[in-house]
């Protein structure tokens, strides 16, 4: 079996429009939560979220590629020439015939979705754009990655939710683990920051109208965020050969299914993709160090995280970091797996663990070292990052210091 | 029809029963109402007499308004119409 590398990164978020700045504000405990704007948002009871703001898509992309780019895909081509300017690889000939694109995506072009039908519901139109559906679909992002870069093997987008870009990278890590790509570009990427993506989620009644406090006795939800998380995963040797930095190993995942509710989560789920994740890279628990949580900051999700990993950990739980980072990043819901990545990354290559900022009261059904409000310097060697999604499709990667 | 007997007919619907079932002081746990069904109530609860009730699933005991029985519902539903009206 091949050993599985990291050697490039990308994202846009709230937190900043790359690696540098988003790493920066996550050491900086910064917020990127704030009142949303788009069109009707005052017809909304929630109005606040991660939006991705100061971005401006003409920079990046001529008009004839915005016709056919949704945001998401705009996020995540952005995402992705850095990642490979980091990597430093370009594709033809062989290497190209066999690397491909695997990326997490849940709601597809929302924006698109939500645009037209207002076009054809409310102002009565009885035409749209021609490139409507190219444009919508849950792996335009995909697609256009693979264009861009002339990735001709196994490319195709996973859709599970919260949990999409943990097991597409699951995916990645697995077809370059297993021999069958050399490269694979993956991670994902969301933009539902709009009307109708934010009215649906409004109707769960599980949205705070202030703020996310992950672990926090007074949180009351969680809020929504946007952007996309790219990576490369190359074999060890093909990286190591050309003499590319290498950001962290990939040691190992699981992926677990609850098979008992559509909406809450559940513990068993949760242990079983932590213990296998575990397993699969052959480590002992005592080995982990942090684990960027799923951490949504509802009660239900929260106290059920915390008990799955006081499971499987049982004394270390104590000793082991745990934080997340949706406070600051919001929960970007498919993309939001490979956002928190980084902070995996930050954590095995820099030694800084990202903290839980909005932490205000200890709740003793979650009581783990948070790493509350400020980030803080502590060598790991292992990390891990869990996803728990909606219809209890639970994954978990283990990234190594190199 | 008053506004205690529309209320128990959303409750009965979602409880799965006959309205002539629910018992004003049943709570929603005794009629087998868990949160999703919840949260399915108070949307209808919202629909039907056109209001805006304040919940949040994380956290239903500390909403304003009561979901303790059938009664406190009613009530919480009266109050609402009354402060929501015109």
């Amino acid at each position: 079996m091949k050993r599985v590398v990291i050697t490039g990164a990308g994202t846009v978020n709230a937190l900043g429009l790359n690696v540098p700045d988003t790493l920066e504000a996550m050491r900086e405990g910064r917020c990127g939560i704030g009142p949303l704007s788009f069109q009707d948002v005052e017809r909304l009871s929630i109005q606040i979220g991660a939006q991705v703001h100061e971005f401006d898509e003409t920079a990046h992309f001529n008009r004839q590629q915005l016709s056919l780019y949704d945001r998401f895909t705009q996020f995540t081509l952005i995402a992705a020439r850095e990642a490979l300017a980091q990597a430093g690889l370009e594709f033809s000939g062989e290497l190209a015939a066999r690397s491909g694109v695997v990326l997490g995506n849940s709601g597809g072009g929302m924006t698109t979705l939500d645009e037209n039908y207002r076009s054809v519901y409310e102002d009565g139109k009885n035409r749209v754009h021609p490139f409507v559906v190219p444009k919508l679909m849950n792996n335009a992002a995909a697609s256009h990655v693979s264009m861009e870069f002339n990735l001709k093997g196994p490319s195709f987008t996973v859709s599970t939710a919260c949990a999409s870009s943990n097991h597409a990278m699951s995916q990645a890590f697995q077809m370059v683990h297993g021999g069958l790509a050399p490269v694979m570009i993956t991670g994902g990427s969301e933009s539902m920051l709009c009307f109708g993506g934010v009215k649906a989620w409004e109707g769960l009644r599980v949205m705070s109208k202030d703020a996310c406090r992950p672990f926090s006795a007074n949180r009351n939800g969680m809020v929504q965020g946007e952007g996309a998380g790219v990576f490369v995963f190359e074999d060890h040797d093909h990286a190591t050969a050309r003499g590319a930095e290498i950001l962290a190993e990939v040691v190992g995942f699981a992926m677990t299914s609850d098979a008992s509710d559509i909406v809450m989560p559940s513990k068993n789920g949760a242990a079983r993709a932590i213990a296998g994740a575990l397993q699969d890279a052959k480590l002992n628990p005592e080995e982990v160090g942090y684990i960027n949580a799923h951490g949504t900051g509802t009660a239900a999700n929260d106290k059920t995280e915390c008990a799955a990993v006081a499971d499987v950990f049982r004394a270390h739980a104590d000793k082991l970091m745990i934080s997340s980072t949706k406070a600051m990043h919001g929960h970007c819901i498919g993309g939001t797996g490979a956002i928190e990545l980084l902070a995996c990354i930050m954590a095995v290559r820099d030694g800084v663990i990202a903290p839980t900022i909005g932490y205000e009261e200890p709740d003793p059904e979650c009581a783990l070292d948070v790493v509350p409000n400020v980030a803080r310097d502590a060598k790991v060697q292992v990390a891990l990052s869990n996803a728990f999604a909606f219809g209890g499709l639970n994954s978990v990667l283990a990234l190594r210091r190199v | 029809m008053s506004v205690q007997d529309r209320v128990i007919k959303i409750i009965a619907d979602q409880a799965m029963i006959e309205p002539s079932d629910v018992a004003l002081n049943d709570t929603m746990e005794d009629l087998g109402i868990d949160s999703m069904a919840l949260v399915e109530c108070i949307f209808a609860l919202e629909e039907e007499f056109d209001i805006e009730v304040p919940f949040n699933a994380n956290e239903p005991g500390k909403s304003d308004f009561d979901i303790s029985s059938v009664t406190s519902v009613i009530a919480g539903v009266e109050r609402l119409i009354a402060d929501q009206s015109g």
